[in-house]
C-alpha cells in the first residue's frame, strides 16, 4: 500500500557559502491547496531555501521533489515545465512589452513555439491570454505597456503569467513587499482564492505578519538556515523560541495578530 | 632550453604595457561604468607624445621625464574628455557610451596623422637600458627585464591605491553605487574625473614605454584595444589583479604562439579565451555583472506590426525605388545596391541589437565572411552566381554559429567586447592567411553572371532581396520567436523562470543575423567584384551600429532608414574629404549627445506628441521609472 | 525650524510626480511622511537631497536655501539621507562603508565616532570587517543608518526602515531611532508600517498621488480614522 506523494516534498535540504552554513537540512511537505508561509529573520536562509526549489540555485545535499519527482538541481526553466510557477520579490516583467504580451510570451513558452519564426505572436492565445488576466483583475490593462503599471498590479500580472502554464505549485518570494496594506490583503486574498479553486499548492515567504497569520494554512519558521517551528498560525504565533527570534513583541503587526490579544 | 625562456621573458616584458592599458580600462569601468573605447587612443597619443618629448629632451633625464610628461600630458587630456564629453552621457546606454568613445578614437587616428605623418616613427632607446643580458647564448634586452620588473611594482602601488588611502575605498564604493557615494557627501563629478585621470594616465605610460621596442604608428590604437578587450574578458572586468594575470597569459600566448602557429598565432589566444569563457563566463578573477541598467526613456510603447495603410505607404516607397534605373545613370545605380546592401546588414544587426539587446561590435566579421564565401566558391569552384547567392552566406552563418556560441555565454558590454575581439580575429586570419585568401590583396575578379551583370539589373536584385530580407526580419519580431527574443532582453530572470532558454534564443538570433549579414556581404562581393580584409574590419562593424543608432535603435523600422541615410551621406563624405574619420567621429559623438533616438525614434516621438498634446501625469509612473534608475 | 520644504514639484521624464509639497521639521523633531507604495515618499526624499534632477520650490534647511545645490553639498550642510533597499557597498567592509559616510565634526550637530555607533549596533562592533555582502538585511539596515551618521548629520531622512526587516529587528530600529532623537538628532522617516511610525513618531504628514494632503500629531491623526484609512488603505 502506497501513500500518494505530496505536493512537495523537501528533504534534507543543505548549502554553505564559503564555510557558512546558510541552510541546514531543512525537510518539509506541502500539499495541493495547501497555503504554506516560511517566515524567519532576515539572513536566516530563506531566499536561498526558495531559490534551490525552482532551480535558481543549486544544494549541496538533500532532495526536492515534486509530486514523487526528483527535481533537485534542475535548472529553473526545466522545473517551471513541470509545473512549479514563481514570483520575485522585486518583480520581475517584460518591462518593453504590453500587459497581454507578457503573458502571451508565457503561453508561447507553454505550447513550445518558442522557435516559431513566422507565425503571428501578437494573435498568439489571445483569448487565454485575456482570460488569466480577469482571473488576476488585469483585463482593463490588457494594452497598456508593463512599464506603467502601478507596482501592485505588476505583482498582480506576475501571479498571471505565473498561472500561464497552469501550475500545481506556485512559489512567491515575498508577494507583498512594497505593497500598500489594503493591496497586501487583496492581492493575498486573490491568490488563496486562485490556489482553492484549482488546487495549486502555494509557498511563500513574507515579513508582513498580518499577511502571514491571515492567509497561512501552515507555517514554518527558518532560523540560522535550521528549520525551528512548524505549525498553525497560532500554534507559531505562541511559540517562545519563534517570538525570541523573529516576531519579538508583538509592537510591530496588528494587534490582532498579537497573542494572548483579545480582538 | 634558453630559446624557451628567453620567449617567456619576452613575452613578461610585452605583458607590461599590455597590464598598464587593461588596468587603467579595468579602472574607468568599474567607477564610470563606461568601456572607453578610445583608451587604445590615449594609448597611442602617449606613445607619440613621448616621441616628440624624448627627441627634445636630452640625456637620461631627459628621457625618462619626457615618457612621464607625455602620461601626464595624455592625462590632462583626458580630463578635458572626461568633462566635455563623458560627463554628457554617463546616463546614457552602454551602447552609446561605447559608440561615442569610438567616435573619439577615428577623431585621434586622422588627427594623429595630421600631426606626425603617416609614417612609423622609430623612438630612442631607453639611457641605461641600452644593452643586453647574455643568457646562455641567448640575448634578453634590458629594456626588457626593466619592463618585467614594472609591471609587478605598478600592481603593488594600484593595490595601495585602492586598498588603503580614502580615495581608494571611495573609488570602490562608486563602483558599486555612484548615486549612493553622493548622497554621503562625496563630489562625485570630482572623483569621475580623477578616476579617468588615473586610467588615462596608466594607457599613456604603457604607450610612452613601448616606444624604445617598437615603432610608433597610427594604428596602434586598434591593434592594443582588441588586446586589451581580450585581457579584460579573460581576467575579469574590474579587476586589476585580473588585469595582470590575464596580460601575462595573453603575452605568453602570443610569444610562444609564434612558434606553433607561425601564421595565425592569434588563434591560440582565441582557443584560451573559449576555455576561459565556458569556464568562468565573468573572466578568471571578474564576478557576474550586475544586472544591466535599465536605459531610462526606453520605448514605453510596445511594437505594433504595420496597420494596413502603413503596408501600402511601403510597398509603394517599395515601388518608386525600384523605377529608379528609368531615370538614373549607372553611377547612382551603382550607389543605389550599396545602399541596399547596407540595408540588408543594417537591418540585420538591428535584429539582434535592438530586437534581443545584443550589441554586436564585430558585425562585419558575418558580413565579410558571406563576401569570402563567394570568393572561395566562385574563384575556387567555379560555381555560377546562383548558386553562389544560395551557398555563400552559408560562411557566415557557420562563423556566426561558432563565435555566437561564445558570444551569448555574456551579454552587455562584455558581450560588445567579445564579438569585436571575434571579428578582430577573422580579419587577423584573412590578413594573415595569404595563401587561402590573399592576405591584403584580396580576392580579385568576381564578377555577377550576364543576367545580373548591367547596373540596373542587379540594382533591381539587390533591392530585391532586400526589401525580402528586410520583410522577413520584421515578421519575425513579431513572431513567437521574437517575442521570446525581446523577453530574454527584457528580463533574463523572468524568462528562464518562464522555460525560455535564454542561451538558445539569443545563439538562434545570432545566426540568423549573422546569416543575413552574410547574405548582404555576398551581394556585396559581386557588387565590387572582390573581397578585401577590410569587408569584415571593425570599421565597417562600426558604420552597421552607427546606422541602427542613426535610425533610432528602439524603433523596429529605423535600420532602414539609418542605413539610407547614413549610407548616402557617406559616400557623399568621402568623395568630398580626405579627413573621412575625423567627420565620421565627430558625426558619431553629435548623434549620441544630441539624438540618441535616431531619426525614426524622433519622429515617432513628435507624432506621439501630436497625439496627445498633454500626457496625463500620472503619479504611478513614480515607481516603475525610479527603480529603473 | 530645522527643514522647511515649500511648492516642491519633482518630474521624470514627462512624469510629473510630486505637486506642491510642502511640510516642515522642527528641531529634534521626529516626523513621519506616510503613504502607500507610488505615492511620491521616496521621490520627496530624493528631491530634497537633489537626487532628482528636474525640481523647482524652496528647501530651506537650517535656514539656508539648499533647493539649487547639487547632492553632495547639501549632504555636507549637515542633512543626512538613508535611501529605501539600503544600498550599502557590498564589496566593502563594515568598517570601509563607515569611511565612505565620514564627514568632519559639526558645531550644531551630534558627533558621531564608530565607538559610539558600535555602541548603538553592537552587531556592527562584532563584525567590521565583514564585507556588506555577507550581512543579513537587519544588520544591513543598521549599517546604513550608521554609515549616514559618520557624516555628523543634524537632520536625517529615513526612507522605508522598517521595509521587509522581521519583526524583531523592526522593534530595534525603533529603538536606535529613538536613541539618535536623544543624542539631538531631527528625523523624517517615510513609512507604510502605521503600528512603526506611530512608535517614533512626534508628528505626520500624509502624502498620497504626489499631494500632502494631511499633517498633524499622532493623536491629531488617530483621531481622524477617516483620513487615515482613505489614504493608508489600513
Amino acid at each position: 500500500m502506497s501513500v500518494a506523494p505530496p505536493l512537495l516534498a523537501v528533504e534534507g535540504l543543505t548549502k554553505s557559502y564559503g564555510g557558512i552554513h546558510a541552510v541546514r537540512g531543512v525537510s518539509f511537505s506541502l500539499r495541493a491547496g495547501e497555503i504554506l508561509a516560511l517566515i524567519g529573520p532576515n539572513g536566516a536562509g530563506k531566499s536561498t531555501c526558495f531559490d534551490m526549489l525552482n532551480g535558481q540555485n543549486k544544494p549541496d545535499s538533500g532532495h526536492v521533489r515534486l509530486l514523487g519527482e526528483e527535481i533537485t538541481g534542475r535548472k529553473p526553466r526545466e522545473v517551471w515545465r513541470l509545473g512549479v510557477g514563481r514570483t520575485f520579490q522585486i518583480t520581475a516583467t517584460f518591462a518593453t512589452m504590453s500587459v497581454r504580451e507578457n503573458v502571451q510570451v508565457a503561453l508561447i513558452s507553454h505550447g513550445k513555439q518558442l522557435f516559431n519564426l513566422f507565425g503571428s505572436a501578437p494573435k498568439f492565445d489571445r483569448g487565454e491570454a485575456g482570460r488569466l488576466l480577469e482571473l488576476v483583475g488585469m483585463g482593463g490593462y490588457a494594452d497598456r505597456p508593463c512599464g506603467e503599471l502601478a507596482y501592485g498590479d505588476l505583482k498582480r500580472l506576475e501571479l498571471a503569467v505565473a498561472l500561464a502554464n497552469q501550475p500545481k505549485l506556485l512559489l512567491m518570494d515575498e508577494p507583498t513587499a512594497g505593497m500598500a496594506p489594503r493591496e497586501r490583503v487583496d492581492l493575498m486574498r486573490l491568490t488563496a482564492q486562485i490556489a482553492r479553486e484549482k488546487s495549486i499548492g502555494v509557498l511563500f515567504t513574507e515579513h508582513d505578519m498580518d499577511v502571514v497569520f491571515e492567509h497561512a494554512d501552515r507555517i514554518i519558521v527558518l532560523n540560522r538556515g535550521a528549520l525551528i517551528a512548524e505549525g498553525s498560525p497560532a500554534e507559531v504565533r505562541g511559540n517562545p523560541q519563534v517570538q525570541a527570534v523573529y516576531l519579538g513583541e508583538g509592537l510591530v503587526y496588528d494587534a490582532r495578530h498579537r497573542e494572548g490579544a483579545s480582538a | 632550453m634558453a630559446f624557451y625562456v628567453a620567449q617567456f621573458l619576452t613575452g613578461l616584458a610585452s605583458a607590461a604595457s599590455l597590464f598598464l592599458v587593461a588596468s587603467g580600462l579595468s579602472i574607468i569601468f568599474g567607477v564610470t561604468r563606461i568601456v572607453n573605447f578610445a583608451h587604445g587612443a590615449f594609448y597611442m597619443i602617449g606613445a607619440y607624445i613621448a616621441f616628440t618629448l624624448t627627441e627634445r629632451l636630452s640625456g637620461a633625464f631627459g628621457f625618462w621625464g619626457g615618457i612621464v610628461l607625455a602620461a601626464l600630458a595624455v592625462a590632462m587630456i583626458g580630463i578635458i574628455v572626461e568633462m566635455v564629453l563623458l560627463r554628457r552621457i554617463y546616463h546614457a546606454p552602454e551602447l552609446f557610451q561605447l559608440l561615442a568613445t569610438f567616435g573619439l578614437t577615428l577623431m585621434v587616428e586622422d588627427l594623429v596623422v595630421l600631426i606626425w605623418g603617416p609614417d612609423d616613427l622609430v623612438g630612442r632607446r631607453a639611457p641605461g637600458f641600452k644593452g643586453a643580458i647574455d643568457f646562455f647564448g641567448q640575448n634578453i634586452p634590458s629594456y626588457d627585464l626593466f619592463l618585467i620588473v614594472l609591471g609587478p611594482v605598478v600592481l603593488g602601488i594600484l593595490w595601495l591605491l585602492f586598498q588603503r588611502t580614502r580615495w581608494g575605498v571611495l573609488v570602490r564604493a562608486a563602483t558599486q553605487d555612484r548615486d549612493m557615494v553622493a548622497a554621503l557627501g562625496v563630489n562625485q563629478k570630482w572623483l569621475f574625473t580623477s578616476v579617468f585621470a588615473v586610467g588615462v594616465f596608466l594607457a599613456a605610460l604603457g604607450g610612452a614605454l613601448q616606444i624604445p621596442r617598437d615603432a610608433v604608428h597610427h594604428a596602434m590604437d586598434l591593434r592594443i584595444i582588441v588586446e586589451v578587450f581580450v585581457v579584460v574578458v579573460i581576467g575579469g572586468l574590474g579587476s586589476i589583479v585580473g588585469a595582470f594575470v590575464a596580460a601575462v597569459l595573453v603575452s605568453e600566448l602570443n610569444a610562444f604562439g609564434i612558434l606553433i602557429f607561425p601564421k595565425i598565432s592569434i588563434i591560440l589566444v582565441f582557443l584560451v579565451m573559449a576555455v576561459v569563457l565556458i569556464v568562468r563566463p565573468w573572466g578568471l578573477f571578474g564576478r557576474p555583472e550586475a544586472a544591466a541598467r535599465k536605459t531610462p526613456g526606453l520605448t514605453v510603447n510596445p511594437w505594433r506590426p504595420l496597420t494596413p495603410n502603413e503596408r501600402l505607404a511601403a510597398l509603394a516607397a517599395l515601388v518608386i525605388a525600384a523605377t529608379l534605373p528609368l531615370f538614373a545613370g549607372n553611377y547612382a545605380l551603382t550607389v543605389g545596391s550599396e545602399i541596399a546592401i547596407f540595408v540588408i546588414f543594417a537591418v540585420s544587426l538591428h535584429f539582434l541589437m535592438s530586437v534581443g539587446g545584443l550589441a554586436s561590435f564585430g558585425h562585419a566579421a558575418y558580413f565579410g565572411l558571406g563576401a569570402y564565401g563567394i570568393a572561395f566558391l566562385a574563384k575556387m569552384a567555379g560555381l555560377p552566381m546562383i548558386v553562389c547567392l544560395l551557398l555563400g552566406p552559408l560562411l557566415g552563418c557557420l562563423g556566426a554559429a561558432v563565435f555566437g556560441f561564445f558570444a551569448v555565454q555574456l551579454s552587455g558590454v562584455y558581450f560588445a567586447m567579445l564579438t569585436l575581439a571575434f571579428a578582430q580575429i577573422v580579419w587577423s586570419i584573412a590578413f594573415q592567411w595569404v595563401d587561402v585568401t590573399g592576405g591584403d590583396n584580396g580576392i580579385l575578379g568576381l564578377w555577377p553572371s550576364s543576367w545580373a551583370a548591367s547596373p540596373p539589373h542587379f540594382y533591381w536584385l539587390a533591392l530585391g532581396v532586400a526589401a525580402l530580407v528586410t520583410i522577413a526580419l520584421r515578421a519575425m519580431v513579431f513572431s513567437p520567436f521574437g517575442y521570446a527574443l525581446r523577453a530574454t532582453r527584457d528580463s533574463t530572470l523572468r524568462s528562464e523562470a518562464i522555460g525560455i532558454d535564454a542561451k538558445r534564443i539569443r545563439w538562434t538570433a545570432f545566426v540568423i543575423a549573422g546569416t543575413t549579414a552574410g547574405i548582404g556581404g555576398a551581394l556585396f562581393a559581386y557588387l565590387k567584384g572582390s573581397v578585401f580584409p577590410d569587408n569584415l574590419g571593425i570599421s565597417l562593424s562600426v558604420d552597421a551600429l552607427v546606422m541602427v543608432l542613426l535610425g533610432g535603435v528602439e524603433t523596429v523600422s529605423g535600420a532602414v532608414i539609418g542605413a539610407i541615410v547614413y549610407k548616402a551621406l557617406n559616400i557623399w563624405l568621402i568623395s568630398q574629404t580626405d579627413l573621412s574619420k575625423l567627420v565620421l567621429g565627430g558625426f558619431i559623438m553629435l548623434i549620441v549627445v544630441v539624438f540618441p533616438k535616431g531619426i525614426v525614434g524622433m519622429l515617432e516621438m513628435l507624432a506621439q506628441r501630436r497625439k496627445k498634446a498633454s500626457p496625463p501625469a500620472s503619479p504611478l509612473l513614480a515607481k516603475p521609472i525610479e527603480s529603473a534608475e | 525650524m530645522k527643514l522647511k520644504v515649500e511648492g516642491l514639484n519633482s518630474h521624470y521624464g514627462p512624469a510629473h510626480i510630486l505637486f506642491d509639497i510642502g511640510f516642515e521639521v522642527g528641531e529634534g523633531e521626529v516626523v513621519a511622511l506616510l503613504g502607500r507604495n507610488g505615492a511620491g515618499k521616496s521621490t520627496t526624499f530624493r528631491s530634497i537631497v537633489g537626487l532628482v534632477a528636474q525640481r523647482t520650490g524652496r528647501i530651506m534647511f537650517e535656514g539656508k536655501d539648499v533647493s539649487v545645490r547639487p547632492t553632495h553639498e547639501i549632504v555636507r550642510e549637515g542633512l543626512g539621507y538613508v535611501p529605501e533597499e539600503r544600498r550599502i557597498f557590498t564589496d566593502l567592509t563594515v568598517e570601509e562603508n563607515l569611511e565612505v559616510g565620514r564627514q568632519p565634526k559639526r558645531p550644531n550637530a551630534p558627533h558621531w565616532t564608530r565607538e559610539k555607533l558600535f555602541a548603538l549596533f553592537p552587531n556592527l562592533g562584532e563584525m567590521k570587517n565583514r564585507s556588506g555582502g555577507r550581512m543579513s538585511g537587519g544588520e544591513q539596515q543598521m549599517l546604513t543608518i550608521a554609515r549616514t551618521l559618520m557624516g555628523n548629520p543634524s537632520l536625517v531622512l529615513l526612507d522605508e526602515p522598517s521595509e521587509g526587516l522581521s519583526p524583531k529587528i523592526v522593534e530595534q530600529m525603533v529603538d536606535a531611532i529613538l536613541t539618535m532623537k536623544k543624542e539631538g538628532v531631527s528625523i523624517v522617516v517615510s513609512e507604510q508600517n502605521l503600528h512603526f511610525a506611530r512608535l517614533i513618531s512626534d508628528r505626520a504628514y500624509i502624502i498620497e498621488r504626489g499631494r500632502i494632503c494631511f499633517g498633524g500629531t499622532m493623536a491629531e491623526l488617530d483621531a481622524r480614522p477617516d483620513i487615515r484609512d482613505a489614504h493608508l488603505s489600513l
